[in-house]
């Protein structure tokens, strides 16, 4: 992992749209998300180099790229598993059964909080609130979003990529979105216009 | 009961097509071009005449705050920006991901106008990270819009050059907060300015700036096609407007729904989510606003109505009028428990008050869900929270004290209970219900 880090043409096209976002002189402000391409690329987490690559990029000092990496929470500085399992621990999801699914990850990843599978499929951590609070319990993996889920649906989704499937993501109770289960008081008339 | 026809988000739900095509048919983009012929000035005192108050949390008036910018005549040739913050975080809170999704042209159309109506020619929207779907549904939308000449040069052949960006965040509570939101927009760790001066004197980049959230934004074109009159109309006066209700926790349906200012709590859930699981009598507690704002307990939740004065007026707020519903069966200490460590894991470090009261409060906290304390500790608990209270740069360490302000005022009663539980001998883990 210690080899020189660039970012494939892929990549590197993608960079430089974003950079593009910014005014002249300003392309620090495309540090978090070349961040995101460099984390992409390099298998889910930010080794040095990458860190370094990003800062020269970017005609950053080395320091406030690793300020910036170290300050967000959806850059990880260790390597993780194929699936980052991202449990949502707050108030939210708590109260529909969160409990549950950290019992479920453990059960089917081997995995407690924080911990990586022997083969490197899963990590399996606990983070604050995800925003799909009316979809609770929910959890984030990679990244897409499970909804609605269940201890038994939660386990469809995980044994799935144990398998090397991928689950449909979204909620797992047959939602589209947040709309109330069954029949709703409102926009009852679909494509009615404002 | 609000009507569909005066519901402003037609595809909440995502039952319609959110791209281009789909947003037409349901009145975007119709003709936006009249609006800014109406000029600036207009625009922002038909905004004031609206009464729409900011819907990300603080409430504050929206044509106010665009009155804020430098008008034509004090121009000094520094850019003016519109950023959008979608950094959606307050726990509870969901609805700015379904404009995300579902109703991103929405979202775009009212940056254009909102832009326009404070002078400025690029607006920046920025998404949380960990939406990644629905920042692919906003830059479809925003892609559609320059293809179809609706933004970029000559924007709608309004005449005014107008470019619309969007910026993933990547994972900070705190950027919700405008001016961490700026630091980061700029490539900096998310820690909150200094005010003033005020990001509509000197914000990103140093120049004009107006942070506004993505429903202000995204309602505004409505209004102003509609007149002002119609969305004053609904709500009570100061309180006025539609606006998009996350109801979570303990209810049969939970859901997103648009509904008036100031409907009734019990009527909000009762009609839209199903119901408290087990019945309204099986009501604990409410979060009116997102978790910031303070719980109310069951007797006042049977009669307070769902608006900014209404909920102040019980200590609380509306925030983000993100409802979270406890029923019985849940620890109510330990759900309050669980957004003090919400805070703690989300204060920036900049400010001593926060950064260490917050992992102070956690402690505490924690020993208050098992009764391991003192009575005199409640007391203690209540006066820290109101020493770290407005002495810190930002709102964070308010908002993560605030809802243990709302324990104690409603639940001392069980805060004691647990603490002599233990003290006899008799300590369950859980509340006894």
């Amino acid at each position: 992992m210690s080899d020189a880090f660039a970012f494939d043409e892929t990549y590197r096209a993608r960079a430089e749209t974003i950079v593009a976002r910014y005014p002249e002189g300003r392309q620090q402000s495309a540090v978090i998300p070349l961040l995101d391409l460099a984390q992409r690329q390099a298998g889910g987490w930010l080794p040095t180099e990458a860190l370094e690559y990003v800062a020269t990029y970017l005609d950053m000092p080395n320091i406030r790229v690793l300020e910036v990496a170290s300050f967000y929470s959806m850059f990880n500085l260790e390597p993780v598993g194929k699936n980052f399992v991202q449990l949502c621990r707050t108030t939210p999801c708590w109260l529909r059964g969160s409990d549950d699914l950290r019992a479920v990850a453990k059960d089917v990843t081997g995995c407690g909080l924080g911990e990586t599978s022997d083969d490197g499929t899963f990590t399996v951590v606990e983070v604050e609130c995800l925003g799909a609070c009316c979809n609770a319990p929910m959890v984030q993996i990679n990244d897409e979003y499970y909804e609605d889920l269940t201890a038994d649906s939660f386990k469809a989704v995980l044994e799935a990529l144990k398998r090397g499937e991928t689950p449909k993501p979204g909620s797992q109770a047959g939602r589209a979105g947040s709309e109330p289960t069954g029949e709703r008081a409102t926009l009852t008339g679909a494509g009615e216009s404002a | 009961m609000l009507q569909d026809k005066d519901r402003i988000f037609q595809n909440l739900y995502g039952q319609d097509d959110w791209g281009l095509e789909g947003a037409k048919r349901r009145g975007i983009w119709d003709n936006t071009k009249a609006l800014i012929e109406r000029g600036r000035e207009t625009l922002v005192n038909e905004m004031k005449e609206s009464g729409l108050r900011g819907r990300g949390g603080a409430g504050f008036p929206t044509g106010v705050k665009w009155s804020f910018m430098p008008p034509e005549e004090r121009r000094d040739g520094r850019p003016h920006y519109l950023v959008v913050n979608a950094d959606e975080s307050e726990p509870g809170t969901c609805k700015d991901r379904e404009i995300l999704r579902y109703d991103p042209h929405t979202l775009v159309e009212g940056c254009l106008v909102a832009g326009f109506a404070m002078g400025a020619n690029a607006a920046y929207i920025y998404v949380r990270g960990e939406f990644y779907s629905e920042a692919s549904h906003l830059q479809q939308a925003i892609d559609e819009a320059y293809e179809a000449g609706l933004i970029g040069p000559n924007a709608c052949n309004s005449g005014w050059d107008f470019d619309v960006y969007l910026h993933r965040g990547a994972g900070a509570y705190i950027c919700g907060e405008e001016t961490a939101l700026l630091e980061s927009l700029e490539g900096k760790k998310g820690q909150p300015r200094l005010k003033p001066p005020f990001p509509a004197a000197c914000g990103l980049y140093g120049c004009p700036t107006t942070v506004n959230n993505v429903e202000t934004i995204a309602v505004a074109p409505t209004i102003l096609r509609r007149g002002p009159s119609w969305f004053a109309g609904f709500g009570r006066e100061n309180n006025t407007g539609t606006k998009i209700f996350s109801i979570s926790g303990h209810v049969n349906n939970p859901c997103n729904v648009e509904e008036e200012m100031s409907i009734p709590l019990k009527e909000l859930i009762e009609k839209h989510a199903g119901g408290v699981r087990g019945g309204w009598d099986n009501l604990q507690a409410v979060i009116p606003g997102g978790s910031s704002t303070p719980c109310l307990s069951k007797n006042i939740c049977d009669n307070v109505l769902m608006d900014f004065d209404s909920l102040r007026e019980h200590s609380t707020g509306l925030g983000t009028a993100a409802v979270i519903v406890i029923d019985k069966s849940a620890d109510m200490v330990e759900a309050i428990a669980r957004l003090s460590h919400f805070y703690r894991h989300e204060s920036c470090g900049q400010c001593t008050p926060c950064r260490e009261g917050m992992g102070w409060v956690y402690r505490v906290m924690k020993r208050m869900v098992t009764g391991d304390a003192e009575i005199e500790e409640i007391d203690m608990l209540w006066d820290v929270t109101k020493q770290i209270e407005g002495h810190t740069i930002c709102a964070l360490a308010d908002g993560g004290v605030w809802p243990v302000q709302g324990l104690i005022r409603h639940f001392r009663p069980e805060l004691e209970r647990r603490i002599l539980a233990r003290k006899t001998g008799n300590a369950p883990a859980q509340a006894a219900e």
